[in-house]
């Protein structure tokens, strides 16, 4: 049986890994390389770094992270933080990422994810979106609609509109972050996820909110997430991944318990 | 010295830095004389069965690959490289290598998972595998051990007996398949952690023993 995945998150800030509310207030927290070394000997299934360095040479910086990440883990690994074209996606590849995400760039040029999905593999593509609630309207029917730059701009577009348009352009999984939730520790957006997984055929990792074990047993239950992103309550020290597992384990979802 | 083969089918920079950290020596070629003086071969894939198969024959692998098999020496496939030794492959309708008798099938939105649930095509996350025959490829490995998949066709060997594992997603499906000198794994064995890496070993370093058949 496929086990549900526990994904930490790693915002990265020139070279290092940073966490506050979402981009604001971000502190350094510590050595991305170091902390993706301790998750993986904590039984991370995959991590996730995220490029939120503002700088010009932010490519550089990241591209050297996660060529030592890829000679320090042997488990998947994907990077996002605005990749936008072929080139970027090919040079985080080669560094020895896994997977890549786009986000904002995917919206207002959506064939990126057909290109790299033909380059690459449609495996490699991951939609990453984030997603505010604003109710039922004529142009966004489910409710929920899709927000770029970390929140601040709106889109008018409907997110189970465009988490299928994505599907069909050959993402091959869909990180769905709630703006809403993110950074309450109040526990994923279960509507949300449920919505999302319920009508795609590719795994959706819910994303935004978790700050307690048992947010993500409602994300892999209620939510049908396929993984889940955790960061502030593993970067802290609240709880570990094996502990998470374990707590997971005994309510009967399928998780990896041997590394 | 392993060579691994590089065909133009995916980043193939994994493979080499996991080899590399279990201190083998290998080298990333298309080269025929390296790949013919190399004491084992690993062909990985990632991507389509038929731009993978086009891009064997365009550099003239296909040929390499199945002499260097008939001679005997040890060939480990990896994902697309575990579907591309099969006969044919539903992917673009592919013919394929034929080093093991047997096709490469395509999960089915139709098919449901353990939840009941459609399935999430590609297959892809931490599974386990049921061996179905005692192999070098398996020492160290326990039950509880998970490997890293991501893939939208599975292998179907024609005969049983090439079926050296299996692994449960809508379907039984062959996750370690192997011929005489050929092993091949469906799943990522360099993005499997330490039983991955176990796995890897066994194959680089570990005694050969040629599957039995």
């Amino acid at each position: 049986m496929l086990s549900k995945r526990i994904i930490p998150c790693l915002d990265v800030r020139d070279g290092k890994t940073t966490k506050g509310v979402r981009f604001e207030g971000n502190v350094d927290i510590g050595d991305p390389v170091e902390m993706a070394r301790r998750y993986y000997e904590q039984g991370a299934d995959e991590i996730v770094f995220y490029d939120i360095t503002a700088s010009h040479e932010r490519r550089s910086i990241m591209l050297d992270v996660v060529r030592r990440v890829a000679e320090t883990i042997f488990i998947p690994f994907s990077v996002g933080g605005g990749i936008g074209t072929i080139e970027q996606m090919r040079a985080v590849l080669l560094a020895g990422a896994e997977k890549v995400s786009v986000n904002s760039a995917a919206v207002r040029a959506p064939e990126i994810i057909a290109r790299g999905a033909d380059a690459f593999g449609s495996q490699c593509i991951v939609l990453g979106m984030d997603v505010k609630r604003v109710g039922p309207t004529p142009g966004v029917p489910s409710g929920y609609e899709v927000v770029i730059n970390g929140g601040r701009t709106a889109t008018g577009m409907d997110a189970l509109q465009w988490a299928l348009r994505a599907q069909a352009l050959g993402a091959g999984e869909i990180c769905l972050n709630s703006i809403d939730a993110d950074g309450t520790r109040q526990g994923y957006e279960l509507t949300l996820t449920a919505l999302i997984s319920a009508n795609v055929t590719i795994p959706v990792i819910a994303s935004g909110g978790a700050g307690e074990p048992q947010h993500l047993r409602a994300a892999f239950t209620e939510g049908r997430a396929d993984a889940a992103l955790v960061a502030s309550m593993v970067h802290f020290g609240t709880t570990t991944i094996a502990e998470l597992k374990s707590y997971l384990s005994g309510c009967g979802i399928p998780v990896r318990q041997s590394w | 010295m392993i060579a691994i083969i590089d065909y133009n089918a995916g980043n193939l920079t994994s493979v080499a830095r996991a080899v590399a950290h279990l201190g083998v020596e290998c080298a990333v070629t298309h080269d025929a004389d390296r790949i013919r003086r190399a004491e084992r071969i690993i062909f990985p894939g990632v991507g389509a069965a038929g731009a993978a198969m086009e891009s064997l024959r365009r550099m003239g692998l296909d040929r390499v690959l199945v002499d260097q098999a008939a001679a005997g020496k040890p060939v480990l496939g990896i994902c697309l490289g575990c579907q591309v030794i099969l006969g044919h492959s539903e992917e673009n309708d592919t013919a394929c290598l034929g080093l093991v008798a047997g096709r490469a099938r395509a999960f089915s939105a139709s098919m449901t998972g353990a939840d009941g649930r459609p399935l999430k095509i590609p297959h892809m996350g931490w599974n386990r595998i049921h061996p179905r025959r005692q192999h070098p490829l398996f020492a160290g490995i326990g039950p509880r051990d998970e490997f890293y998949f991501v893939h939208g066709f599975f292998p179907q060997p024609e005969r049983a007996a090439d079926v050296l594992a299996v692994t449960e997603y809508g379907v039984e499906f062959a996750s370690v398949i192997g011929y005489r000198n050929l092993v091949a794994t469906q799943f990522h064995l360099e993005k499997s952690g330490r039983p991955g890496l176990r796995m890897l070993h066994n194959f680089c370093r570990g005694p050969w023993v040629e599957t039995t058949c």
